[in-house]
């Protein structure tokens, strides 16, 4: 198992209320992130456990243009990878945004 | 006096000698070993029926049985290299030199033994091609074949999965061949006639079916978000502005999504009538939902599929179908229908390089071509005219004067950046090449050669290759799609951003498509089960395929 973590800077805060958010599922091929607004407002991190090694400027190149396109500033995602294929990453990371961005909060 | 009939003289010593073993045309499966070694002499072309779906199994086994002294150094010239018994037969001898087109459950093994000299390779062919030697060069000398039953006058019945067979029995019996049909069962008449008994010499008694294998069923329970996203891509930035209505489609997960987002995605977009009614296809359940919502008009197969039969049998409007009321298949015409007379064909592969070229070959694999070479190439003989096909035309050259300028096939290859295992599906340097290098090929393997492919779909977005006017903007076209894999990361991001602002290459936002929709609730049927309730229960799926 390797830790991966990228801290980048987001150009605006995640909209929305919600405090946290968990999409996805762990199992071969898929993968699980939790959202948690516990960030500054600016901040954007991703902790990752891989079970794949090498495939760091992969994670680097996906966080950055994740950040870049949805900019959830303020939130940490933590991510369980499940040997999940970039696309999947990005599928998964854009869902859990668009639901911590949801207005009500999470009960 | 120059000697006109040798060849007939010689077929009718083979059959004086196989006749002693058999009663009319009849032949005890017991003694179909002793039938092979009195018919077939060393050194003879002998096509040994099977495909990527039915198996003269019997036959095969029964060769494999046969006195390596007696029945040797065979060339084989068969479509598929598929059963176990397909190489054994080289192993001990029996066969030396190979002709085929399509290995992929032995890819593996085909290609421990052709690096070690134990098969001596013609060539790897498409269906096509070697359906055409046949006739040319490779005729065979005796003919292996499998029905489902037979006559006592050797008239077979195919059943739905007739494939082959009619070729194979056409270069053989008119050429002074002999011809050898397994066959599930004699009775005294067949449903209809496949193959005309005076084609037949003998007929061995199985007792049983022949092997098929169920090769189109996709579960949609295995489709991922991201073929779902591939697919609407597809859907919305290929069919509809191209009009396409005349296609095949590969067996892949990207194209079941296709077919599933028919009645759902396309319904919504009002694409009905529109895109996608007549088809080079086999009976894929995954279009069951499609039909049965009315989007096809028309469909033509190679084959049939394990579990279709009972739906077939009730949608003549659709299916080909024989006197009998079931299927009638048929490979060299439905690979000429999607050669000549679709308009695209979109399928999945597992390595593309910078120019676009494609293979499903790994240097430790060895698959063949089967038929996507045929439909996923521009058919240069091609004379009529079709909207889709002009406009890929115009795409391509737009400064040629329309009279006198050639239209384009949609050559479409759909699939996600890495495959299975996290392979990338976007390479800098094919490993057909390596393997060609290794193997002392003069041909790289290449599935479908870069300057047919049109348009290549990602979850990354589209890249319009037809649209494209010089080497270097192909390459950055493709690097544009091929997300996080290192030829994706390598891209110029500059003259990236340039060919998106020409339209050349289609993020899903472009197309107002949100990759957040791409969700499994968008399919038409989600499970194997679904497809049999959208039939009306006369999907019938073969039993690895249940799971309630």
């Amino acid at each position: 198992m390797e830790t991966l973590t990228i801290q980048l800077q987001a150009p605006q805060p995640a909209r929305g209320r919600r405090a946290m958010a968990i999409v996805g599922v762990v199992g071969s091929g898929d993968l699980e992130v939790l959202a948690e607004r516990v960030l500054a407002a600016e901040e954007c991190h991703l902790e990752i456990s891989t079970a794949i090694a090498g495939f760091g400027p992969v994670w680097q190149a996906v966080a950055r243009d994740f950040v870049e396109r949805r900019s959830p500033g303020g939130v940490r995602f933590s991510i369980n990878d499940g040997g999940a294929r970039p696309d999947i990453v990005a599928i998964r990371l854009a869902q859990a945004a668009r639901l911590i961005e949801e207005d009500q909060p999470c009960t | 006096m120059a000697e006109w009939q040798q060849n007939r003289a010689r077929r009718d010593r083979r059959i004086e000698a196989g006749i002693k073993l058999a009663e009319g045309k009849i032949v005890a499966a017991g003694d179909a070993t002793r039938l092979l070694e009195a018919v077939i002499q060393p050194g003879d072309r002998v096509c040994l029926e099977g495909d990527n779906q039915k198996q003269a199994d019997l036959l095969s086994a029964a060769l494999l049985a046969a006195d390596p002294a007696r029945l040797n150094t065979l060339h084989m010239v068969q479509s598929g290299v598929v059963l176990p018994a397909h190489l054994d037969l080289f192993e001990r001898g029996i066969a030396k030199r190979l002709d085929y087109a399509y290995s992929g459950p032995q890819s593996a093994r085909i290609a421990a033994m052709l690096f070690g000299g134990k098969i001596e390779l013609g060539a790897v062919h498409t269906y096509l091609e070697l359906f055409a030697r046949y006739f040319i060069d490779l005729t065979p000398h005796v003919a292996l074949i499998a029905a489902v039953s037979a006559d006592r006058d050797g008239n077979l019945y195919t059943g739905p999965n007739t494939e082959d067979t009619p070729t194979v029995v056409e270069a053989t019996a008119f050429k002074d061949g002999i011809v050898i049909a397994q066959v599930g069962e004699i009775v005294d008449h067949v449903p209809r006639v496949d193959i005309p008994g005076d084609r037949v010499h003998f007929v061995v008694d199985a007792g049983r079916p022949f092997f098929v294998e169920p090769l189109f069923t996709r579960d949609p329970a295995l489709i991922t978000e991201t073929q779902i996203l591939t697919a609407m891509l597809a859907i919305k930035g290929i069919y509809a502005p191209y009009g396409v209505r005349r296609l095949n489609h590969g067996i892949g997960f990207s194209t079941a999504a296709i077919e599933l987002l028919l009645p759902t995605f396309g319904e919504r977009l009002g694409l009905k009538g529109k895109i996608a009614t007549h088809f080079a296809l086999n009976p894929h359940p995954a279009l069951i939902p499609a039909i049965e919502a009315g989007w096809v008009e028309q469909i033509h197969s190679f084959g049939s599929e394990v579990g279709m039969d009972g739906y077939i049998r009730a949608r003549p409007d659709i299916y080909f179908t024989g006197s009998d009321g079931s299927l009638r298949s048929n490979r060299a015409f439905s690979q000429v229908a999607g050669l000549y007379a679709c308009d695209m064909f979109i399928g999945s592969t597992l390595q593309i390089d910078l120019a676009g070229n494609s293979s499903t070959v790994t240097t430790s694999r060895v698959a063949g071509f089967g038929g996507a070479p045929n439909m996923g190439s521009d058919a240069r003989g091609r004379r009529h005219p079709s909207e889709p096909w002009l406009k890929a035309g115009a795409d391509a050259d737009p400064v040629s004067p329309a009279p006198l300028r050639r239209g384009r096939k949609l050559v479409v290859q759909i699939g996600e950046t890495f495959g299975e295992k996290n392979a990338p599906q976007f390479v800098e340097r094919l490993d057909a090449i390596e393997l060609a290098d290794r193997l002392k090929l003069d041909l790289a393997p290449v599935m479908i050669y870069g300057d047919d492919v049109t348009h290549i779909v990602t979850e990354e977005g589209i890249a319009n290759l037809l649209l494209c006017r010089s080497p270097a903007e192909r390459e950055q076209a493709i690097r544009g799609v091929a997300g996080y894999t290192d030829v994706g990361l390598a891209r110029d991001r500059k003259a990236v951003e340039g060919l998106r602002a020409r339209g050349v290459i289609c993020r899903p936002e472009d197309l107002g498509i949100d990759p957040l929709d791409a969700d499994r609730s968008l399919l038409a049927a989600r499970s194997i089960k679904d497809l049999v309730h959208w039939s009306g229960g006369l999907y019938d799926p073969p039993s690895r395929f249940r799971n309630w």
